[in-house]
């Protein structure tokens, strides 16, 4: 009986709020704007589960974010513009895909660098 | 300098970038991403009301005075305890309109009977969406907006005491 009664307000003790589980992804009826779609949302950042793409991410706000991917490839966006319309509002952190710029030069140009010390190197040995 | 020590610099490079690395392990990431949307107008947008409430659109923010936009959501633990702080906001004369993100209107409802109902205009964001016009990263987030329609300052998360002054400062430097 006693037993009962705990298991009874503990079913009363649940979450007093809880965030409702996100509506389920709705597809793009074309394939090919789909996986240009799918393809921007693997390289946009999830913003409350940091390291996880928006892709692979189950969060509320992930979905949404996947949602305006896709309207916005559906309407005729190049990949690229829907990237920029989301760094616009979050700052390059948002992008898992480095931007080219002056200052992050050295980010881009590192494995070049790196190349040409390597074979200066071999370049040296080899004729010694 | 001495043959030795060069060929053990790539050796001892390694073991700084470990030492580095193994001294960040148990530090947790909470990278807070910052909205780039302060600076810039509110993107054109039209929500319905909800919970008796009139509704929220962009032309309702570019009013000639500077207003406070919350968000929040029914669900959300932070936003309730952040309920009195926005009655103080209103006590002290400041606008404030709500945005209700993933939530239904009888939660919005309840939520506002049981915590205080301090808007004037609430939006209903069923979708979540106006998170990102705003460059939001969750719930709750507040927002100044000057007379333009233009952000102005956004302040993450709950609203405590001690910000009230605070978010009264930016709408006085908005004005």
């Amino acid at each position: 009986m006693r037993a009962a009664a705990i298991a009874f307000l503990l079913l009363l003790g649940g979450p007093a709020a809880a965030e409702p589980p996100p509506p389920p992804d709705v597809p793009l009826a074309d394939p090919g704007l789909e996986a240009k779609a799918r393809g921007v949302m693997a390289e946009l950042r999830c913003l409350t589960c940091q390291n996880q793409s928006i892709a692979d991410s189950n969060a509320g706000q992930a979905q949404a974010m996947r949602a305006e991917v896709r309207e916005r490839i559906a309407a005729g966006e190049q990949p690229g513009d829907v990237r920029d319309f989301f760094v616009e509002r979050y700052g390059d952190w948002v992008s898992f895909v480095p931007p080219a710029r002056q200052d992050t030069a050295l980010l881009w140009l590192a494995p070049l660098l790196f190349l040409g010390v390597g074979v200066a190197l071999v370049w040296r040995r080899i004729r010694r | 300098m001495n043959r030795r020590l060069i060929l053990l610099l790539p050796l001892l490079l390694f073991a700084g970038l470990l030492i580095f690395m193994a001294g960040n392990l148990g530090k947790p990431q909470e990278a807070v991403v910052r909205s780039h949307m302060v600076g810039k107008p509110v993107a054109d947008f039209a929500l319905e009301g909800v919970a008796g409430a009139p509704g929220l659109a962009a032309s309702d923010l570019a009013s000639g005075k500077p207003v406070l936009v919350n968000i929040f959501a029914s669900w959300c633990l932070p936003c309730a305890v952040e309920a009195p702080q926005l009655q103080a906001l209103k006590d002290k004369g400041a606008t404030l309109h709500g945005i209700a993100v993933r939530d239904t209107p009888e939660k919005v409802a309840a939520f506002l009977a049981r915590h205080g109902n301090p808007f004037q205009r609430i939006g209903n964001d069923d979708g979540g969406r106006m998170l990102i016009a705003f460059g939001a990263s969750g719930v709750p987030e507040t927002y100044v907006v000057d007379g333009e329609g233009i952000i102005r300052h956004q302040h993450l998360g709950e609203i405590r005491p001690e910000h009230v002054p605070e978010l009264l400062a930016e709408l006085e430097k908005a004005r």
